[in-house]
């Protein structure tokens, strides 16, 4: 899967209250969450955003709460890839289990404008393109088990085809 | 000023050179290999595990159950082995988590899960869980809430997941886990008067950092964790999280056992670390100086002593939460409010952790030394923790919590703030309408 879409970007421990508040969750429904997506950091972010944008994250993106709701507002958004030099790993499960796709890359995402500058990611290739330099970022592979949950869509159809794999 | 420099004694050290295979295990990997059916496993292999109690709330919970029913089953793996407890929002604030709450409630009924817990019965769910004897070492249990790590104190293995998490495990008993490494935490000395779990744990996160602990275990030994008791280790595995640990917890011994005594039902095992068990690095602190710990705004590992937070005024102060509302939290904070009077500019929220707790701090007088000192008093629910309702904060506003999380708008409006502490300093701030040492207030 190729994506492209326009490059925002976020700092080091960004929380899953950051992402969104705990008032917004009475919902389960993406595109009701998406609406307050970043909202407590960023107020003008649910604005801004549009369906293709990547999301660019530092250090231990989306620490802080289990709430699935975090991914499920991004996804909401429309948003195709979340990029970060690391993730906490309740929202890296939940991202990979819903089926939002999320990049791990090491190297620091470099001399992007935020909001205008277009990204180009190859999830089986693993690489970045910053499109206006033509860099290219080498993101960390999936271990095969992740791997799987991901070529399924996520973790239910996965589980579904170990239990039944006659389907 | 310069406690930093006397706890600095305090040593890291690093042994994980020894990658023979004649080494033991530590507590984690242990319970994983035995859970999976494998002999040993070791820290980055993934396993597939046999979950022993699965957990969800009212936020959490309604996402599994839409999960789950992708699933096209009409059972759940084990109606016993699932707990749902709606703790957030309620008793419920509005209609939407009114239909949050209902959904759950039917879906209880509906597969007949033994452990839900309705209003009335119900209390927040990481201080209802252990009371309530669903708790046993050497088992495995994840939960659809981060702060489910807070079981690893009485020696299982217990992290937070997602909700479709929750829905797989529901319907499979299984989860998968990458066998996270150990960092070994020694906490030596005799804690001084008014430090307890929580200043330790915050001392912690203050140390190592928000990712400090990411995707590891934490394990908590030394004099200090021998002599705390059940409740200060519950606090402490509580906020594993807030350094980004995948569990933490205390090995058992015989507080752990005489605390699940009378509790727990059938039979368990203890699982305990090797000597030679491999860990990624070991921490010791000696805590005989330790002043209580305060985390500034607006993340918990911004810790400071407190008498470097001396002064800050205050508009609310709340005790109470899965960290700290249970009944050793509630005595201390009565202790040091005893026959004084909650600052006039300070709303105080008390907010016993369960049902049995509150009836415990009702018959022990605690609850009528909040009332006379006017502090609210409430029934159990998470509440303005995570800015729910029930206390939430204008803008501007400070809040002393005895919490676990404190990053932007967590209590209510994205320009309040909020500190944390353990329950004196709350409770002797809350007198004196500023952060203070509690033997200011208590003397």
């Amino acid at each position: 899967m190729i994506f492209e879409g326009r490059a925002w970007l976020f700092g080091d421990n960004i929380d899953t209250d950051a992402i969104i508040a705990a008032r917004y969750l009475s919902t389960t429904d993406p595109g009701e969450l998406a609406v307050h997506l970043m909202e407590d950091i960023k107020p003008e972010f649910p604005g801004l955003v549009a369906p293709g944008d990547i999301l660019v994250g530092g250090e231990n993106f989306g620490c802080g709460s289990s709430r699935e709701h975090a991914p499920l507002a991004i996804k909401g958004a429309g948003v195709s890839c979340v990029i970060a030099k690391s993730f906490a790993r309740i929202f890296y499960r939940n991202a990979i289990n819903i089926g939002l796709p999320i990049m791990e890359c090491r190297e620091e995402l470099s001399g992007i404008e935020p909001g205008s500058d277009r990204l180009k990611v190859d999830l089986e290739q693993g690489t970045i393109t910053h499109l206006r330099t033509g860099r290219v970022y080498k993101a960390e592979p999936f271990p095969p088990f992740m791997q799987e949950i991901i070529n399924r869509g996520g973790l239910i159809e996965y589980v579904k085809a170990r239990v039944n794999p006659a389907k | 000023m310069n406690q930093k420099n006397r706890l600095d004694h305090g040593s890291a050290s690093n042994n994980s050179t020894n990658h023979g295979s004649t080494h033991g295990s530590t507590m984690v990997e242990k319970i994983l290999a035995a859970k999976s059916g494998k002999k040993r496993v070791a820290p980055g292999n993934l396993v597939n595990t046999k979950v022993d109690l699965a957990l969800g709330n009212d936020i959490t919970a309604p996402v599994a159950i839409k999960e789950f029913e992708r699933f096209g089953v009409d059972k759940v793996f084990d109606p016993e082995k699932i707990v749902l407890v709606p703790d957030h929002f309620t008793p419920n604030k509005d209609i939407a988590s009114a239909e949050q709450a209902l959904l759950i409630r039917q879906f209880a009924q509906k597969y007949k899960i033994k452990h839900y817990y309705e209003i009335g019965r119900m209390g927040i769910e990481h201080a209802l869980l252990p009371e309530q004897g669903l708790v046993r070492p050497g088992e495995v249990i994840i939960g659809a809430d981060s702060h489910t790590c807070t079981y690893g104190a009485l020696g299982a293995f217990a992290t937070g997941v997602g909700s479709t998490d929750l829905a797989a495990a529901m319907v499979i008993g299984e989860a998968w886990f990458k066998v996270p490494s150990t960092l070994r935490f020694e906490f030596r000395g005799q804690l001084p008067r008014w430090v307890g779990g929580k200043d330790l744990i915050l001392y912690t996160i203050g140390q190592i950092g928000v990712s400090g602990a990411r995707y590891r275990a934490m394990e908590f030994a030394g004099s200090a964790i021998s002599n705390l008791s059940v409740d200060g280790r519950l606090t402490m595995a509580n906020m594993a999280i807030e350094a980004g640990g995948k569990c933490g917890y205390v090995q058992p011994d015989q507080v752990t056992f005489d605390y699940l005594k009378g509790r727990v039902t059938g039979p368990y095992e203890a699982v305990y670390s090797d000597d030679d068990a491999v860990y990624e690095q070991i921490f010791s602190f000696d805590v005989s100086d330790l002043e209580p710990q305060i985390a500034f705004p607006p993340s918990p590992d911004r810790v400071r002593p407190v008498s470097e937070a001396e002064g800050i005024e205050l508009q609310q102060v709340v005790i109470g939460s899965c960290t700290n509302g249970r009944i050793e939290d509630l005595r201390i904070a009565a202790a040091v409010i005893k026959n004084k009077r909650v600052h006039p500019a300070v709303r105080m929220l008390v907010i016993p952790a369960t049902q049995q707790i509150y009836r415990q701090a009702l018959e022990e007088g605690l609850l009528t030394t909040f009332i006379d000192a006017e502090a609210v008093v409430s029934t159990p629910t998470c509440g303005p923790c995570l800015g729910g309702h029930m206390g939430i904060l204008a803008s501007g506003e400070k809040a002393l919590a005895t919490t676990n999380r404190n990053f932007v708008g967590r209590m209510g409006h994205p320009q309040s703030e909020v500190f944390l502490s353990g329950p004196a300093v709350a409770a002797a701030s809350a007198v004196a309408g500023k952060i203070v040492h509690p033997e200011e207030v208590a003397r």
